[in-house]
């Protein structure tokens, strides 16, 4: 990752619970992130929608990575779900053509690693907000840079 | 998730009423009527009378009534045969100095539909055999002249049609026919393919089929000759100056081949002219034209895909345009113009795709009209910021009005005030200014709500259709902020309110603050008190995400609220709208109303929690029942409750668990006082004690928490009462979701209280007092099936106290097998002789309590009772004692009466006393299997103990049925006061004989055996039972012949033998006997050898034989053969097993050798 990359990076990463309840939400400084929570609670109608119908068709193991969830105007918003069900749900600005598939599956392979080492936590309760400072240092790498 | 009752009420709020107000502006972008339609091909119908004359009538219905779709796509107009058609301007020779004014003039579509027809056809009344021929030919001729004349230079096609009211003769035949056709014909100057006949007759749907099929082949044919010569201007053209005639007639080619029918060809040209629009170059003068232009080329290309089953290039093409022309905003000025734009282009595609769903096409839940409506939405909200922002209402309107013309423009998109100018900057500067300005004075008078209002609501139908919930809650907040903005309050309050529930189940505290942040400013105006405090409630409470300031300010209204008094208004609101609700909330029909409000909180998130239960879970009536009530608060401030009260399953408690502080909401001094503290403050938790003393009817029930009400307010003048489901408990504790519990919590709590580790039983079981008395049973187990088991029961009281109205209930332990209850007969009376001998109807499982009075402390009681049990098996048997005491509560003073219960249950096992077997035996002692009549036989019966006690029989009787009789005297039995003990064995033995009898034929039944017993070692009290043995069915035959042999028990040597054989005829016919008498060598025998004689009906034979016995021993008899001629081969068989077969023969004795020697 060079410095120059780092600017193109996710404006909004949030972590859902299992039920559905956001564990960590962060945004890219703006007067309106409340559209970016906005953003994230309705991408979980297909977030769920992806996870009925894969356990319907097949027993095989699920892929992680949910791909594009909601092409809107201006973002994308793209999913993933763990095998405990929680959901990561990264978005991008639709402008932003140097995240490519591949660019996304890294950072929430990245996203992963982060949440298994701060679940290891023993002092972590699994369902709690997250407030580790090392998962969000890993987040606010890959957010867009205010610069 | 949804909730099912309320998606059928929320409809009728989703769906917005008719906007009052209707956009009226130069730039609506609707796209006009004629390119939205579908393009049909215009033939024109002249002199036809359809007003009076019946057949031009009913030819014009068969034209133009019920076209279905099978028939040729056409639009037919009557038009009087002088009509003037529009005028065809002079085509121009050369492009070379012809600067185009715009790209597509407003009135040529609506031309090409609906004024310049493809065909003209000529109506006329003309039969062939006409007497005036000549006459009509000439009018004839002149009609098409007329025609022809106001089509000067068109290429439309002309066609004649004759009505004629004789049926034509077969082409060929009709001589005169043909010559006047072409004689029509030239006169007319048409080719005979234009001339048609119409006969007026039967089958006029028919023909007229077939006259629209030849007319839409011209039509056809004219369209394409006019694509054909568009497109040869094109040699003409240049693309540095030409580039708008490029666009245009691409576009023209595109709409002729549409009308055409052709509209593959038709796509292929609208997709060069947009290619064409995309070459010129754009800049703020023109930008308003182009974007016009190429949102009616991108619909016609997108309606087209979809008709061509494409939606993929539909969505394609539609996302290319947009992201063309998404930063192509034009003048700053008027960037809501572009905005507005976006949001029509967005409208209109959602509308293609839903109109092509509904055709059949599927859609999924990422790809959907939904979408675009939303992102119309969108660009519709940013269309009314854009406007607040740029548009100043202060500004004074120009006195010339640059938009007079708006209505009446050359082109498409262009600006009323420069019409036709294509430079790069506007002509006139000034005019350009007032000209934006009007502009933006006329967007300050659209209502954008209600642009946006009914887009979301399209939005929200079409995400509910896809399920996906949470974007359509999320568009209903946006609608409600809509008609928050929109004036609508108390609309904005209902979709607000509606969607908070899904926002708090699913914990998006964020987005529940600001939903509930507006709800609040919706519901402060229009003063709906009940929503004002149910919204406060849950702002100030921890979950949401307010800042402390303002959970004071709203914690303060609503005290204010609470005490009667009217609250500050909220920020931000339209100081208007603020007046109004200060009006509002000082009015007559806030301030008087009395009755309290009931909120009900287990569907919110409110800022006091409350835990109350039981500490146990069960509980005995002579105890109280303790109910633990907690409160907490997570306001910013304390609060003053005014009423606690828990309901109960049983109404009786509730009046002993209120607890009222009457000191009002504003009052705030702490500790306690006579009528209770219901002074909460945040952090601490308050805790209440009610102490229940159990009513008697409740024991053995269950006392359950039904709800909780907290009262706030002062009753009587304002007061909302809190309500808890159950023991507390709120939308967020009671969702699936584990409650998050934030670490600064739990350090402010007090040590002593740990509200999250408190758990306690909603519901309390009212257990029976433990009973102290000792049931002590004594018995012989095993019972044995049928005797009276006696069962002597003791009771002993360890009470402290008398206990009173003892009784005992003893019998089968419910839930057993019924045939068990059905054969179990329970009593306390002592069995006697009489009860013994009877049967038992209806047995009783259960035997009728005995009452035992009172017992005093450690005194004992028995009774005996008793137990018949007709069948084997394992009972159990419940034992019960019933009883009452008088036990005191605490210091209460009365003592209360508890009814207390001791069971025992006893398993007892029944089996067989004894084991009987019948046997059948001839006189020889040879088993049988049948018997025969008037033959007797012999009854064995076999007894022999199985049970583990000794039983004494006294008697046991045979019973016969009159089939049968004992063969000699009375029936005696052997066996009398006899004791068995475990595996002895006693029999009997009957003889017996059949008499004969017609009725029992085949089988007889015998009778029974009863057998009188008890055990051996129970008292004389106890009776003898008797048990009753049924003996089986024994086949029986009826025999023809009988023999009878009489014999000396024995014989000896040399000694003469007498044997005589009698043989009975049994039947009532004379039979023929044959008998023959076998040789033997063991004797000499005198008498028949063999015989031959008729037996007489039921007579008697009998034959008389000497024997003497040459050897001794058991000696085997001379066989006697006997053969009734009647039934030949089987006598003899049947009849050697009547006789004896052998006879014991003993040697002659020393006497008697002696006789002989000296006789000899």
């Amino acid at each position: 990752m060079t410095g120059q990359r780092l600017s193109k990076m996710a404006v909004c990463v949030a972590v859902i619970s299992k039920e559905n309840y956001p564990l960590y939400i962060q945004t890219i400084p703006t007067e309106d992130d409340l559209k970016f929570h906005y953003t994230v609670h309705t991408s979980l109608d297909v977030v769920e929608e992806k996870i009925n119908n894969v356990g319907k068709t097949t027993n095989d193991l699920r892929e992680l990575y949910l791909g594009l969830l909601y092409p809107t105007e201006d973002y994308k918003v793209y999913g993933y779900v763990t095998n405990t069900k929680i959901k990561f749900v990264v978005v991008v600005e639709s402008s932003n053509t140097a995240l490519r598939d591949n660019e996304i599956r890294t950072m929430f392979r990245k996203l992963h690693n982060a949440y298994t080492d701060m679940v290891c936590n023993p002092f972590y309760t699994p369902g709690d907000r997250i407030t580790s400072r090392v998962f969000e240092k890993v987040v606010n790498g890959m957010m867009l840079q205010d610069s | 998730m949804e909730k099912a009752g309320d998606t059928a009420e929320s409809e009728s709020v989703v769906q917005p009423e008719v906007p009052p107000q209707v956009e009226t502006m130069a730039t609506s972008w609707e796209l006009p009527t004629e390119l939205c339609c579908r393009p049909l091909a215009l033939v024109a119908l002249t002199g036809m009378d359809v007003t009076y004359n019946a057949v031009h009538r009913a030819i014009w219905d068969a034209f133009s009534a019920n076209r279905r779709a099978d028939r040729v796509p056409l639009a037919f107009r009557v038009l009087p045969g002088d009509h003037e058609y529009p005028k065809c301007k002079t085509k121009r020779q050369s492009y070379e100095w012809y600067i185009p004014k715009g790209i597509l003039k407003t009135g040529w579509m609506n031309k090409q539909l609906n004024m310049v027809p493809a065909v003209v056809v000529v109506f006329f009344d003309l039969d062939w055999d006409e007497p005036l021929w000549r006459e009509k030919q000439m009018e004839c001729a002149t009609r098409v002249e007329v025609v022809r004349a106001s089509l000067q230079g068109r290429s439309t096609r002309v066609a004649v049609v004759l009505i004629q009211k004789n049926a034509p003769l077969p082409p060929g035949e009709d001589m005169v026919a043909a010559e006047r056709a072409a004689a029509l014909c030239s006169a007319c100057e048409l080719s005979a393919k234009s001339l048609f006949v119409l006969p007026h007759t039967d089958h006029l749907l028919g023909y007229i089929i077939r006259l629209e099929n030849a007319f839409y082949e011209l039509a056809q044919n004219y369209y394409h000759m006019e694509a054909r010569r568009v497109k040869s201007h094109k040699e003409f053209l240049n693309k540095t100056t030409h580039q708008l005639l490029f666009v245009r007639h691409q576009f023209k080619i595109a709409f002729y081949n549409e009308m055409k029918q052709d509209t593959h060809t038709a796509l292929k040209h609208y997709k060069q002219a947009y290619q064409h629009l995309n070459e010129v170059r754009t800049h703020d003068t023109n930008m308003l034209e182009i974007k016009t232009v190429s949102g009616f080329i991108n619909y016609k290309i997108c309606r087209l895909s979809f008709q061509h089953n494409a939606p993929l290039d539909a969505i394609a093409q539609f996302r290319k345009h947009v992201d063309l022309f998404k930063n192509k905003v034009g003048c700053a000025e008027l960037a809501f113009e572009h905005s507005s734009w976006i949001s029509k282009q967005f409208q209109v595609f959602g509308d293609l795709f839903d109109e092509a769903i509904k055709l059949g096409l599927t859609a999924i839940q990422t790809q959907h009209p939904g979408f675009y409506y939303q992102q119309a939405a969108n660009h519709a909200i940013t269309r009314k910021e854009l406007c607040r922002k740029l548009c100043d209402p202060t500004a004074k309107y120009p006195s010339t009005d640059p938009l007079e013309l708006a209505a009446k423009l050359d082109f498409y998109g262009q600006r009323p005030w420069r019409q036709g100018h294509q430079s790069i900057d506007p002509p006139d500067a000034q005019k350009e200014r007032e000209g934006i300005l009007s502009l933006q004075l006329l967007e300050l008078t659209v209502d954008h709500s209600w642009i946006i209002i009914p887009l979301l609501s399209s939005a929200v139908a079409q995400f509910k259709k896809y399920k996906s919930a949470r974007m359509k809650r999320y568009l209903m907040v946006q609608m409600g902020e809509e008609y928050y903005h929109a004036k609508d309050y108390g609309k904005a309050l209902t979709l607000l309110t509606r969607v908070l529930w899904d926002y708090r189940s699913e914990r998006w505290w964020a987005l529940l603050t600001a939903i509930l942040t507006c709800a609040l400013k919706c519901a402060y105006l229009v003063a709906n008190v009940q929503e004002y405090i149910s919204i406060s409630l849950e702002l100030i409470g921890q979950y949401t995400l307010t800042s402390a300031e303002e959970k004071t300010r709203i914690q303060m209204n609503l005290i204010r609220v609470m005490s009667g008094d009217p609250p500050e208004p909220e920020p931000e609101c339209v100081p208007e709208a603020v007046e109004e609700a200060k009006q509002l909330w000082t009015s007559d029909a806030i301030q008087t109303v009395t009755q309290p409000f009931t909120i009900e909180l287990q569907n919110l998130v409110p800022f006091v929690e409350c835990k109350a239960g039981f500490s146990l879970a069960s509980n005995p009536p002579d105890k109280h029942m303790v109910l633990d009530v907690y409160l907490s608060v997570r306001c910013p401030f304390p609060i003053r409750f005014s009423k606690l009260s828990v309901l109960l399953s049983n109404p009786a408690y509730n009046k002993h668990c209120t607890l009222a502080d009457s000191r009002g909401i504003a009052n705030s001094d702490a500790g306690d006082a006579e009528t209770g503290d219901l002074y909460l403050v945040p952090g601490q938790v308050k805790h209440h004690q009610f102490l229940l003393i159990p009513t008697v009817e409740d024991v053995g029930r269950k006392v359950e928490i039904t709800s909780v009400a907290l009262e706030l307010g002062t009753p009587g003048t304002r007061s909302a009462i809190l309500h808890w489901q159950g023991g507390g408990g709120d939308a967020a504790t009671n969702s699936s979701a584990p409650r998050v519990m934030s670490g600064r919590r739990r350090e402010d709590q007090p040590a002593e209280i740990d509200w999250d580790g408190l758990s306690l039983y909603g519901s309390i079981s009212v257990v029976p007092r433990p009973p102290r008395v000792q049931v002590q049973l004594k018995h012989k187990p095993p019972a044995l099936a049928n005797e009276f088991y006696a069962v002597e029961l003791t009771v002993e009281s360890q009470e402290d106290d008398e206990i009173t109205e003892v009784s005992l209930h003893v019998g089968l332990k419910d839930g057993q097998d019924t045939s068990l209850e059905s054969t179990t007969h329970i009593c306390f009376d002592a069995p006697t002789q009489e009860d013994a001998e009877t049967f038992i109807d209806k047995p009783q499982p259960q035997a009728p309590g005995l009452s035992v009075g009172s017992l005093k402390t450690g005194e004992k009681v028995t009774r005996t009772m008793y137990m018949r049990c007709l069948q084997v098996g394992q009972r159990m048997l419940s034992v019960r004692v019933v009883y009452n005491i008088q036990v005191s509560i605490g210091k209460q003073a009365s003592p209360i009466c508890c009814t207390c219960v001791k069971e025992e249950i006893v398993p007892i096992e029944t089996v067989m006393p004894v084991d009987a077997s019948i046997r059948l035996k001839s006189l020889l002692m040879d088993a049988l299997e049948q018997i025969h009549y008037d033959e007797p036989f012999l009854l064995l019966t076999d007894i022999s103990c199985v049970s583990p006690w000794s039983i004494r029989i006294s008697s046991t009787e045979l019973q016969l049925t009159e089939a049968l009789r004992p063969a000699t005297g009375q029936l005696e039995s052997h066996i009398h006061k006899l004791q068995l003990n475990k595996n002895d064995r006693a029999s009997d033995c009957y003889c017996l004989t059949a008499p004969l009898n017609k009725i029992h034929q085949g089988s007889v039944l015998m009778g029974e055996y009863s057998i009188r017993w008890r055990r051996a070692d129970a008292d004389d009290s106890i009776p003898y039972v008797m048990t009753v043995l049924s003996l089986p069915e024994v086949p029986i035959m009826n025999l023809p012949v009988m023999v009878e042999m009489e014999l000396p028990a024995h014989g000896r040597v040399r000694e003469p033998l007498g044997i005589t054989y009698t043989l009975h005829n049994r039947t009532s016919t004379v039979q023929e006997m044959e008998v023959m008498m076998e040789p033997s060598e063991a004797f000499m025998f005198s008498g028949h050898k063999q015989v031959h004689f008729r037996l007489l009906p039921y007579g008697k034979h009998i034959l008389t034989y000497n024997l003497y016995p040459l050897l001794s021993g058991h000696m085997v008899l001379p066989r006697l053969h006997v053969n009734m001629l009647r039934y030949p081969g089987t006598t003899d068989q049947i009849i050697s097993k009547m006789m004896p077969t052998h006879v014991f023969i003993m040697p002659t004795g020393k006497e008697a050798m002696e006789e002989v020697f000296a006789g000899s």
